[in-house]
């Protein structure tokens, strides 16, 4: 099906509103509506979707106090899902050739024709109501290479006063994404994000910071890389420690990189396939009473698009009620199949994951880490966590590495920094061990995707061995 | 393609850059991928577009498009130009290349059958037919199956008058099986984990695979591991099969003998190393058995890191890493190996695609074979754990200690193997668990495994590798850390 008239029309007005804006830079004015309907117009199949996503990124990476790679790159990605007779396949490009779109669209074709027919397959979706997120900074889109140049050499010479060594990065970078189908579907998303990270080193003992925000404004480089600073420093000479269960304070960085790993645990495919930490658990309190847990794209401090690879409203879900796993996340099939209503969290098609939450809100408390160490007689203060595995699915141990700031806590103290540790932790029988939360706040750290989470104080935490540094 | 990396390097020059290349990359995909007898992913995909790397007021600038018009290509090496003019604001000293002869060169890798000419119905045929094996063993809740394929045609050119144009074709395939049983998941797969197999390869690598004749056995295999013994604790003797100890390379030798991680240029993300400048040469890595080398030449196989070149124009090489047990050699690139007054690049620079700045990455990192049949290794074995395919892998950000556990593993006693563990681990610090060496099968035995999913540098770049290894022995190992109490 072609698209409507009356919509041909409304999107043409977008586009002339559009092409008069002055905040989207030269390289972002690709129409991509206008980008859309040509290809909807190429396809002859039963059903045809398109995705197209447009970028540009920059990031400048820093080391031994030295800008050592500055990058910069202009994407776009054209991505055409056709349905033909019950069958449904995907082909891409960035090529914008007549030819090449032609290409794409018979391949898409071509390629759901030579399988069997899927008998879960849904008819695509008609036109949706999207509720409205703005995370677009003209700040952002404007970074230049020298903005982020300048900053970073402030960065530097904050290293050099300290003798100390900095590395990191200080990226920014702009994003269009659309979504629409035969069926009158139409889908539009805009974005901006900035990073920055910094270590700093010394030479027995490293700090870390980072934060990440759709604006470059929210984020103090020369403030992060202070609070490194002074972890390095406080951490220098780090004593070794005997593995053994502590008290751990983990900061909200090494929170999300363990909480993390529990994302797709509350897919309906994964409770389906029996690959969930929650299968036969569900409705269970398995968790501390302070534990509850949101999927909310719509939350302040959240980034990302109000709708799923097919273009279903995102919904909040409430996942965890006061220990409690209550809700899964559906795409359109597997909500069918489980008997249940989409939640707006499917996975492009085809493919064979289903569905996952990724903007997880967890709740938080009042405790800042001073509280926490203040009311710890030992343990041990976590700043980051590196390199982390699933040992065992169902209990959900983990394993991995502290790093760039672990201290002992003695009598209400920071005692000193510490080697090192190896843990290997059930993060199910962790979330049960809470005993303190902070403010829940927008974090990033490296293993897992951005999200709202607090610093937690958890008894009982296995670190099972220690490493040399 | 040479049309634009000329208007690039043009442009880039008149901008005022005292070095330049640039690399033309036209990539295509096809991914297929099945679960519980139907199709999961079926998407195939291209991507073409210029990447330029420059060096200006002597500092690095890198910028890349994806519109190959004249205009688009001149307006990004202008951007690169003008991001290392941004660089040079923190520069410390101007950056220096170890010399390096220009090439003008065409290669493409040998292969049988172009796997884009297979018919994708035949390829979900064969997934689908091993998927059906699998699911025929009662128990078994999941079961998957994948194949990956990838071409790419690539132009590198640089001012210093290099012109090298070659094509990679790489394919991979593997299935798994899942049990849920109880409280826990077992899980075996077939060839490997990751996917599987994955090569410089046609087709003729997934025929070669017959994964139908495995499907049973693994399926088998995940539903008895729920009525195995648990792994025992304690220090042992260890036996690894080739694919765990390719990875155990691939964590505790490759990246750790990257120059760029030495240096300090990845310590806010992949980290640094233990293996500091000091100890080349005079670090006795692991037992004088131990022969490891950083190979991407053809004559080495056909391996995820093979090519002729690397993405900085410089030929591909055989290093020695460790040569009977001594620590010997870095991966290097041009810069890098200036730096540390090597005379030339070891030849390890590569980038995922046209919009990634290339970075030193593994290309074939193989520990040597040795002499030991495999079966006579393990009837010299009296008391040992032998450990097959991974399942979980972790080391530390400088690569000291790891952690690794394997789908399964079985205990042998009076040389022969006595019963099925489940959930085994091993734990230790790297030059400790190399040291402990003291048998190494021979290349009958040896496969050069590919490692589809490295991830390094930032913005993240994912890349193949390859690691050559045949079964090995280790003694005094700590077992079971993983699931200790």
């Amino acid at each position: 099906m072609t698209p409507s008239a009356s919509r041909a029309a409304k999107s043409s007005r977008r586009r002339a509103k559009s092409s008069q804006s002055a905040r989207v830079p030269p390289d972002l004015r690709l129409d991509l509506e206008a980008l859309g309907e040509k290809i909807l117009k190429l396809s002859g199949a039963d059903e045809t979707e398109v995705e197209i996503n447009l970028g540009t990124d920059a990031l400048t990476r820093f080391a031994n106090n030295t800008i050592h790679q500055n990058v910069a790159e202009q994407t776009l990605h054209i991505s055409v899902r056709a349905v033909v007779d019950g069958r449904t396949a995907r082909a891409s490009t960035n090529k914008t050739d007549p030819e090449s779109l032609r290409h794409i669209v018979s391949a898409a074709a071509q390629l759901a024709r030579n399988q069997p027919r899927n008998p879960d397959l849904l008819p695509m979706l008609a036109s949706q109501k999207y509720a409205k997120v703005s995370r677009f900074s003209p700040a952002t889109a404007g970074t230049t290479p020298q903005i982020r140049a300048r900053e970073v050499v402030k960065v530097c010479r904050l290293a050099e006063k300290a003798k100390q060594t900095s590395a990191g990065i200080f990226s920014s970078g702009h994003s269009q994404s659309l979504l629409m189908n035969s069926e009158g579907l139409l889908a539009r998303y805009e974005q901006t994000r900035a990073e920055f990270s910094v270590t700093m080193l010394e030479e027995n003992s490293s700090g870390w910071a980072k934060a990440t925000s759709f604006d470059i404004r929210e984020i103090d480089p020369v403030a992060l890389a202070e609070s490194a600073s002074r972890k390095a420093a406080t951490s220098r000479n780090p004593r070794e420690l005997a593995p053994d269960h502590y008290t751990a304070i983990l900061e909200p960085a090494a929170v999300l990189d363990l909480v993390g790993f529990l994302f797709y645990d509350f897919a309906g495919t994964a409770i389906r396939d029996k690959l969930s930490c929650l299968t036969g658990r569900l409705g269970k309190k398995l968790f501390s009473d302070s534990i509850t847990l949101w999927d909310d794209v719509y939350h302040p401090l959240q980034l990302g698009e109000p709708f799923d690879g097919e273009g279903v409203p995102r919904q909040k879900i409430l996942l965890i009620d006061r220990g409690v796993p209550k809700n899964l996340a559906y795409s359109r099939a597997t909500a069918k199949k489980m008997k249940a209503k989409p939640t707006g969290h499917g996975f492009a098609l085809p493919n064979e994951h289903g569905e996952a939450p990724t903007n997880l809100v967890w709740s938080g408390g009042d405790k800042s880490i001073d509280d926490m160490v203040a009311s710890t007689e030992r343990g041990v203060l976590v700043t980051r966590l590196w390199y982390i595995r699933d040992v065992d699915p169902y209990k959900k141990i983990l394993t991995g590495m502290t790093r760039d700031g672990t201290f002992l806590v003695e009598n209400g103290r920071i005692a000193g920094g510490i080697r090192n540790f190896r843990f290997n932790q059930s993060v199910m029988e962790m979330l049960a061990n809470v005993e303190m939360l902070g403010p829940a706040v927008r974090s990033s750290g490296e293993e897992s995707f951005d999200m709202v989470v607090p610093a937690m104080k958890v008894k009982n935490f296995h670190f099972s061995e220690a490493t040399k540094f | 393609m040479q049309d634009c990396a000329n208007w690039a390097l043009e442009t880039a020059k008149r901008r005022g850059a005292t070095y330049a290349d640039a690399r033309v990359m036209d990539i295509r995909i096809r991914d297929i991928s099945t679960k519980n007898g139907e199709v999961g992913t079926l998407a195939e995909s291209e991507s073409l577009g210029i990447g330029i790397r420059v060096i200006a007021n002597g500092s690095w600038g890198f910028a890349s498009t994806d519109r190959l018009t004249r205009e688009g290509v001149q307006a990004c090496a202008a951007e690169a130009v003008a991001i290392a003019k941004a660089s040079a604001l923190a520069k410390r000293e101007d950056v220096a290349l170890a010399p390096e002869a220009a090439y003008v060169d065409t290669w493409q890798n040998p292969f049988l059958k172009d796997p884009f000419r297979i018919p994708v119905e035949r390829q979900i045929d064969l997934l689908l037919a091993a998927d059906k094996e699998m699911r025929r063993v009662k128990g078994v809740t999941v079961a998957e199956g994948s194949m990956c394929f990838r071409r790419i045609e690539q132009l590198f050119a640089s001012t210093a008058g290099s012109s090298i144009h070659q094509i990679k074709m790489q394919s991979g395939a593997g299935i798994v099986a899942l049990s849920f049983a109880g409280s826990e998941i077992q899980k075996r797969s077939y060839p490997n984990s990751f996917g599987g197999q994955h090569m410089l390869a046609g087709y003729e690598l997934v025929e070669s695979l017959d994964l139908l004749r495995h499907a049973p056995r693994i399926a088998e295999e995940s539903v008895a591991l729920h009525s195995a013994a648990q792994c025992p604790e304690g220090q042992r003797t260890l036996i690894l099969d080739s694919s765990q100890l390719g990875l155990q390379v691939h964590e505790s030798i490759g990246h750790p003998i990257e120059l760029d991680r030495v240096l300090g240029m990845e310590a806010n993300f992949a980290g640094m190393s233990f293996l500091t400048i000091d100890k080349l040469r005079k670090l006795q890595y692991g037992s004088e058995i131990v022969n490891v080398v950083a190979d991407a030449r053809l004559e080495h196989g056909p391996g995820l890191g093979t090519f002729a070149y690397d993405d900085e124009g410089v030929p591909a090489q055989c290093t020695p890493i460790i040569s009977d047990g001594l620590f010997t050699g870095y991966l290097t690139s041009r810069d890098t190996a200036a730096a540390i007054g090597e005379k030339r690049s070891g030849g390890t620079m590569r980038c995922e695609s046209w919009n990634r700045l290339p970075m030193i990455r593994m290309t074939n990192i193989s520990l040597n074979p040795g002499a030991w049949s495999y079966d006579h290794l393990v009837a010299d074995s009296d008391d040992a754990i032998l450990m097959e395919t991974n399942r979980s892998w972790s080391i530390d950000d400088r690569r000291y200690h790891f952690q690794f556990s394997t789908e399964i593993g079985w205990e042998i006693k009076s040389g022969k193997k006595y019963r099925m563990l489940k959930n085994p681990s091993y734990s230790g610090i790297t030059t400790e668990f190399w040291n402990s060496c003291d048998a190494i099968c021979s290349r009958d035995h040896w496969t050069l495994w590919g490692t589809p999913n490295c991830g390094k540098g930032q913005p993240m770049q994912t890349m193949g590798t390859g690691h050559g290894a045949s079964p090995a022995r280790f003694r005094n190992v700590k077992i079971g850390a993983a699931f200790a109490k």
